[in-house]
C-alpha cells in the first residue's frame, strides 16, 4: 500500500445518502481479473444524468467526493474502492460508511472519513467553488474560510495507512502465535476441521 | 472478567489469536468461502509474493455468480461452453487457482454445486460457533446456523488466504427480539424486510446482531438463514441466531459435518455458546409479529418497505429532507407514482432465487401457491432457480418442478442468476421484477430494472396474477 498522509484539492459535491456499491460500480464490471481499469465503469448510472458532477469541468480530476449517509452500503465487492481510486479519489468524507466499504477503502489507501451532517453541509458549500485539505496526521478537515473539522479513525488503520504497511506481511510476524493457537484448538475441538473429500 | 457474555462475545473471545495495545484482535478464521468473482485478484497477489494458502483444508471453492443457469452439459454430456469471454475467463481462473492452492473446489456440474451460502450450510462446511467468512456480503447467511459469518473484500480474502486470519476490532452488539406469532402468509422473508424497514438501510452499522424471540425460535433453519442473509440490508456486520436443537438437527449427517463422538463434543460446545441470562447488548429493538403483514418494497433502498396493503408514500410526506429527495429519485427511477396500491402495480417478470430465498422451504412456499395455477399472460418471464444442484435434486424428487412448469415458469440450474445482472438472467430495462432476491438498488436487476422484493409465496402470487399481490388472498 502506497503511505498517504494528506489529501488536497476540488471535491465532487455528491451529497446523495445510502450510494450503494451497485452505483458505484454495477456488477457487469466485475467480471475482470485485475485490479485496474475500473475507473470507466465508476458511477455509471449517475454519469448517465446529464449534468453530473462526475463529468462536470469544474471538478475535473478531484480527489475527494463528498457524500451523504450510508456510503458503500451493499456488496462486499473491493472493486467498489478499485474503481474509485482508478477514477482518481483519494478520499470520500461521508457523515456514516458501509463497514465492510470503509474495511475496503483502508485496504486501498483510499480515505474514508467520517463527519457529521452540520460538517457536510458546510464542505458542500466550499467544493462548489474552492479545494478541501485532508490532513490525517492531525486528523483535520480544513477549508481556505477557516473552517477546522476534526475527525476520528482507528489508531491502527491511522499508523498503516500513513505508513503504508504491507497487512499480511505484519500479520505473518504473528505466525508463531497463529501456529500455537491452531494447535490449542485442534487438541481441544478436533472437530473443527472440516471432512473435506 | 465478565460473567455474563453474549452469544458475539462468546464467539469473538474463542478465536482471538492475538490482542494489540489499540483494542485490533487478529482474529482466527474457521472456515473460508471462495467464489469466482472476488477471488482471482487475491490469488495473483500470493502468486506476485510467493505466498501459500496457509490452510486449504478449512476453505472452499465454488462458481455461482458468473454461472448461467441454462442447461450445462448437452445431450451428448458435453460441457456447453459459456458465452460470455470475461465470464468464462473468471469461471476459469478460478477452476485453475483453486487446485494450484490445494484449495478443494466443486465444479459447475456437480450435484453440490450452488449459491456459496447454500452450499455452506447443506454440506455440513458451516458450524455454529465458528468464523465464516467469504467475499461477498451476504455471508451473514451463515449466522442463522449461529456462526460469526461476514463479507470480506479481495485484500481480506488474499490476507485470509495467505494467514487464516483477519486484523478486526470488535463490533457493538444489538439484539433484534421479534416476539409473538406470524399471521398466515407471513414468512421469514417478511420478517427480515420488516426489520431492515424498522431499523433503515444503516440502522446495523458497526453492531453484530442476534436476532431473538419467539418467532425466530420457531423458524427452520432455512427461515433463519434467510433473516441473517439480509442482516448486511440494514447495515449489520453479521447476524447471529442461537444454535438449538433445530440447528443441531439440521447438521447432523450433513457430510463435512462432524460425526460420532466428535458429533456429541460438537453439540455439547455448541449449547454453551447462547447469550448468557444477564448479558448485556449495545443496543435492544423489539418487534411485535402481529405488526408484520406480507411486504414488499417500492423503491431503490431495502429499507423502503411496505406491507402488500400499503400505497406508494408521498415523499413529500417524510421528516428528513435527504429522505425525500432519496424517495423522490427512487419513485422516478421505479416509475411509481404516490397513491398508488402497491396491489395495483403490475409486473413483467417473477424471479424465485438467490442466497435468500432458494431452499427446498422457500420453493415449497412458492410451489404451493402455484399449483394448479398458471402464470399470468403479461408476465413474459418468470423463473425458479434452485440455490443447489442438491436442492433441485430434492424439489424434483418433490414434483416441485412440474408445479412450476405446469404454471408456465422455467425451471433452472443452480446459481446467483438474477439477483445482480451479472451472469445472462436480468430484468430489461424499464421493466419491473417481483423478486425474492436481497437487493432492490438502482440498476441491480440490470441497467434500468425496477425491482420489487418479496418473499417466495409472494412472488409466487404476483407470478399468479400479474400484479403485486397480497398471498393471504390465494391462500385456502
Amino acid at each position: 500500500m502506497k503511505p498517504i498522509s494528506s489529501v488536497i484539492g476540488r471535491a465532487y459535491p455528491l451529497g446523495l445518502k445510502n450510494i450503494d456499491t451497485d452505483i458505484i460500480i454495477p456488477a457487469a464490471w466485475l467480471k475482470t481479473i485485475s485490479r485496474s481499469g475500473l475507473g470507466k465503469g465508476a458511477f455509471q448510472s449517475l454519469r448517465e444524468v446529464p449534468g453530473n458532477v462526475f463529468d462536470d469541468p469544474a471538478y475535473a480530476d478531484a480527489p475527494i467526493l463528498i457524500a451523504g449517509d450510508n456510503f458503500g452500503c451493499g456488496s462486499s465487492r473491493e472493486h467498489a474502492a478499485w474503481a474509485m481510486a482508478d477514477l482518481g479519489i483519494s478520499a470520500v468524507i461521508a457523515p456514516s460508511f458501509s463497514d465492510i466499504f470503509s474495511g475496503n477503502a483502508f485496504k486501498n489507501g483510499l480515505l474514508a472519513i467520517v463527519l457529521p451532517q452540520d460538517a457536510i453541509d458546510r464542505l458542500m458549500e466550499v467544493a462548489q467553488t474552492d479545494s478541501i485539505h485532508i490532513d490525517l496526521e492531525t486528523q483535520t478537515v480544513t477549508t481556505p474560510f477557516q473552517d477546522r473539522f476534526a475527525f476520528e479513525i482507528d489508531p491502527f488503520r491511522k499508523h498503516c495507512l500513513i505508513n503504508g504497511v504491507d497487512e499480511i506481511g505484519l500479520t505473518l510476524k504473528s505466525s508463531d502465535a497463529i501456529s500455537t493457537y491452531e494447535t490449542k484448538i485442534s487438541a481441544s475441538q478436533p472437530w473443527l476441521t472440516p471432512n473435506i473429500a | 472478567m465478565p460473567t455474563s457474555q453474549t452469544l458475539y462475545e462468546k464467539i469473538w473471545n474463542a478465536h482471538v489469536v492475538e490482542q494489540r495495545d489499540d483494542g485490533t484482535c487478529l482474529i482466527f478464521i474457521d472456515r473460508h468461502l471462495v467464489h469466482e468473482v472476488t477471488s482471482p485478484q487475491a490469488f495473483e497477489g500470493l502468486r506476485v509474493a510467493g505466498r501459500r494458502v496457509r490452510r486449504p483444508d478449512l476453505t472452499l471453492a465454488v462458481p455461482d455468480h458468473n454461472l448461467p443457469t441454462t442447461a450445462r452439459l448437452d445431450s451428448d454430456g458435453q460441457h456447453v461452453p459459456i458465452a460470455d469471454p470475461e465470464s468464462a475467463q473468471q469461471l476459469e481462473a478460478l477452476e485453475r487457482n483453486a487446485p494450484e492452492f490445494g484449495i478443494a473446489y466443486i465444479n459447475a456440474t456437480d450435484i453440490k454445486q450452488g449459491i456459496v451460502h447454500v452450499v455452506g450450510p447443506e454440506q455440513g462446511f458451516s458450524l455454529p460457533g465458528t468464523t465464516i467468512v467469504c467475499g461477498d456480503s451476504h455471508t451473514a447467511c451463515h449466522g442463522g446456523l449461529g456462526a460469526l459469518a461476514f463479507g470480506i473484500g479481495t485484500s481480506e480474502v488474499e490476507h485470509v488466504l495467505a494467514t487464516q486470519t483477519l486484523q478486526l476490532t470488535r463490533s457493538k452488539s444489538m439484539e433484534v427480539r421479534v416476539e409473538g406469532e406470524l399471521g398466515p402468509g407471513v414468512s421469514a422473508k417478511d420478517v427480515v424486510l420488516h426489520i431492515t424497514g424498522v431499523l433503515g438501510a444503516s440502522g446495523g452499522t458497526g453492531h453484530v446482531i442476534e436476532y431473538t424471540g419467539a418467532v425466530i425460535r420457531a423458524l427452520s433453519i432455512e427461515g433463519r438463514l434467510t433473516i441473517s442473509n439480509m442482516a448486511i440490508e440494514h447495515g449489520a456486520r453479521a447476524g447471529l441466531v442461537a444454535p438449538d436443537d433445530t440447528t443441531f438437527a439440521y447438521l447432523k449427517g450433513r457430510p463435512m459435518a462432524p460425526k460420532g463422538a466428535q458429533w456429541d463434543a460438537a453439540v455439547a460446545y455448541w449449547r454453551s455458546l447462547a447469550t448468557d441470562t444477564g448479558a448485556v447488548y449495545d443496543k435492544v429493538v423489539t418487534i411485535n409479529a402481529a405488526d408484520i403483514a406480507p411486504s414488499v418494497t417500492w423503491g431503490t433502498s431495502p429499507e423502503d418497505v411496505l406491507p402488500i396493503t400499503g400505497i406508494v408514500p408521498d415523499p413529500s410526506t417524510f421528516a428528513d429532507p435527504s429522505k425525500q429527495e432519496a424517495a423522490k429519485k427512487s419513485l422516478a427511477y421505479m416509475g411509481l407514482t404516490p397513491g398508488t396500491a402497491m396491489t395495483d402495480i403490475e409486473v413483467q417478470n417473477v424471479f424465485i432465487g438467490s442466497c435468500t430465498n432458494s431452499r427446498i422451504e422457500d420453493l415449497r412456499a412458492a410451489a404451493a401457491i402455484l399449483k394448479g395455477r398458471k402464470k399470468a399472460a403479461n408476465v413474459k418471464w418468470a423463473i425458479v432457480v434452485p440455490g443447489s444442484g442438491l436442492v433441485k435434486h430434492q424439489a424434483e424428487a418433490e414434483g416441485l418442478h412440474r408445479i412450476f412448469i405446469d404454471a408456465g415458469l422455467e425451471w433452472r440450474e443452480p446459481g446467483c442468476s438474477a439477483c445482480l445482472g451479472m451472469n445472462p438472467d436480468k430484468v430489461p430495462a424499464g421493466e419491473r421484477c417481483a423478486s425474492t432476491s436481497n437487493r432492490n438498488f438502482v440498476g441491480r436487476q440490470g441497467p434500468g430494472a425496477r425491482t420489487h422484493l418479496v418473499s417466495p409465496a409472494m412472488a409466487a402470487a404476483a407470478a399468479v396474477t400479474g400484479k403485486l399481490t397480497d398471498v393471504r388472498e390465494l391462500m385456502n
